[in-house]
């Protein structure tokens, strides 16, 4: 009865106690490089089975008009405040270029109306926020891989990068500026495309004037606005954080397919 | 054994020289049930603690494809700063509650601060969308490689027929009836009944198995657009991304509810006893005599 009465003491004991270090101790271990590591390994895992359940071309869902949001939220920056985008807008962006170098056969330039002569794509689809909520919108745009035919790609290109205009957060050393990369099987996707059109009308600032990606099988922070460069690279790991964008350099999931 | 309810004996000492009632032993759940329990246990705290987290980013619930700011919410934990004092509250389907203290409102070191769950629910304690997205799908997968595990071993081993099916005489109403009565009047089996699950434990049970966990998993994969364009018949299933959502919530409700019962039950039917058996396999029952 009394090694019975010690023993269930123990138990009962350990149990509140470890329940109590688990709540307390969490932010610890949250903290600890190991641990965030091995809740990291859930990323790949995550990538891989997507992408096995996905195949190359399973295509996000395409809504009707009737089903498009009524009012779609501005999220992230609502208007980049750096001199060189002010003016551009002031003028229309008609000196805006799309730059496309690093990794390529061809590096070349767009302007707006370079992109709005090549054939467009157009598609109604959801746009998931990290944080969970959703708004349906229509996009048109031209494909990412009819302007990376265009350009060619060098044998060693494996990630497109997007160089942003917005500075989300200011930095000193102007590590806020927003940037985001996709491996080269979203960048062919064929719902893939660069935006200059929303809900039928020019992209407004708040939407990512004047050239936003859509790559529909992932969340709200990988649809990059306001671009200005694209890089084909084979590492992101010498770019800023070193995580492939703007919110995975601040933890966030470089792979967003969840 | 302390827990376990006097028998009102009839001490018929029969042939031999064992004396009744007395206790034996009998082997209540194999390791696989018992191992693969524990580590559910640890999943679902993980899992419970880091959605809510998730859900502090965006405290509101729609219904359909999609929904934000302005939509029309099926349920808000929000807050109001009414000069300088906050005040938290929980709407749902236009009812609005005043929570101020737990829900939209409470304190973060001392501090009254808008968060819709507080921060001694969430992981991390502190607002931090990233990690809490890390704890929660690090725990999901362990969870479905858990869950699948269970239920492979208990489609094989026979478990799912074995204990947790109902026998056809269990689910009539009178012995429903009777079982939930015993239940409010904290009547537990008792000799040879204990031996098996009872008809509400069965049911419960495989609701919980069968309904409320694949349904968390189900509605958790709508959430995800990379998922949502393999499986598009997920999509349709739950009425929406933001319906998923939605369920999502609602189930996961529904299974802290189930725990809280289940722990009350343990408690009151034999908490050593029953925790014992979980850990050890090991299960105390009474035996009245030699066959009544």
């Amino acid at each position: 009865m009394s090694k019975l009465f010690t023993r269930r003491r123990f138990l009962i004991g350990g149990t509140l106690g470890a329940s109590a270090l688990t709540l307390s101790g969490c932010d610890l271990l949250d903290q600890n490089a190991d641990v965030a590591n091995v809740l990291r390994s859930a990323e790949h895992l995550t990538l891989k089975a997507q992408r096995l359940l996905q195949g190359r071309d399973a295509l996000a869902r395409e809504f009707d008009e009737k089903d498009i949001s009524p009012s779609f939220r501005v999220n992230g920056t609502i208007a980049p405040d750096s001199d060189e985008y002010v003016e551009l807008a002031e003028g229309n962006f008609s000196a805006w270029r799309l730059k496309i170098d690093g990794l390529v056969e061809r590096p070349r330039e767009f302007s707006l109306a370079d992109l709005k002569a090549l054939p467009a794509r157009t598609q109604i689809t959801r746009h998931d926020c990290v944080e969970g909520w959703s708004a349906i919108g229509k996009w048109t745009g031209v494909p990412l891989a009819s302007l990376l035919r265009l350009t060619g790609l060098k044998a060693t290109a494996r990630y497109v990068v997007l160089h942003c205009a917005d500075e989300l957060e200011k930095t000193l050393d102007g590590s806020g500026r927003y940037y985001e990369s996709i491996d080269l099987i979203d960048a062919v996707h064929p719902q893939t495309i660069l935006a200059y059109q929303m809900n039928g009308q020019d992209l407004s600032v708040g939407h990512g004037a004047p050239l936003r990606l859509r790559v529909e099988r992932q969340l709200g922070y990988k649809q990059a606005k306001y671009i200005m460069r694209i890089e084909l690279v084979d590492s992101f790991a010498g770019l800023w954080g070193g995580n492939g964008g703007y919110w995975e350099d601040r933890g966030y999931e470089w792979y967003a397919g969840i | 054994m302390p827990q376990m309810k006097d028998v009102e004996m009839s001490a018929n000492a029969s042939n031999d020289n064992v004396q009744y009632p007395r206790t034996i032993f009998i082997r209540r759940h194999s390791v696989v049930t018992r191992l693969t329990h524990w580590l559910n246990v640890l999943c679902l705290s993980f899992l419970l603690l880091s959605g809510l987290q998730i859900f502090n980013a965006h405290p509101e619930l729609y219904w359909g494809h999609f929904g934000a700011d302005g939509d029309p919410a099926v349920l808000t934990i929000g807050s109001d700063d009414d000069a300088g004092f906050p005040s938290g509250f929980l709407r749902v389907a236009g009812l609005q509650i005043p929570t101020t203290g737990v829900l939209g409102v409470s304190n973060v070191d001392g501090e009254p601060t808008a968060r819709a769950f507080p921060s001694w629910a969430t992981i991390p304690s502190f607002q931090d969308l990233a990690a809490g997205r890390r704890w929660h799908f690090f725990f999901a997968w362990l969870f479905v490689i858990n869950g699948i595990l269970y239920l492979g071993f208990s489609l094989l081993s026979g478990h799912f027929k074995r204990d947790l099916a109902p026998k056809v005489n269990e689910l009539s109403p009178r012995h429903l009836g009777r079982e939930v009565l015993d239940h409010a009047r904290l009547r537990f089996p008792e000799g040879e009944e204990a031996r098996h699950y009872n008809a509400l434990q069965k049911l419960t049970y495989l609701a919980v198995i069968v309904i409320l966990l694949p349904l968390m998993v189900l509605t958790g994969l709508t959430m995800s657009p990379g998922v949502d364009a393999a499986l598009p018949a997920l999509v349709d299933v739950f009425g929406g991304r933001q319906s998923a959502r939605t369920i999502h919530f609602i189930t996961a409700s529904a299974l802290v509810i189930f725990v809280i019962v289940h722990v009350a039950m343990v408690v009151l039917s034999g908490t050593w006893n029953n925790i014992r058996s979980m850990i050890t396999g090991r299960y105390a029952i009474q035996e009245k005599g030699p066959k009544s």
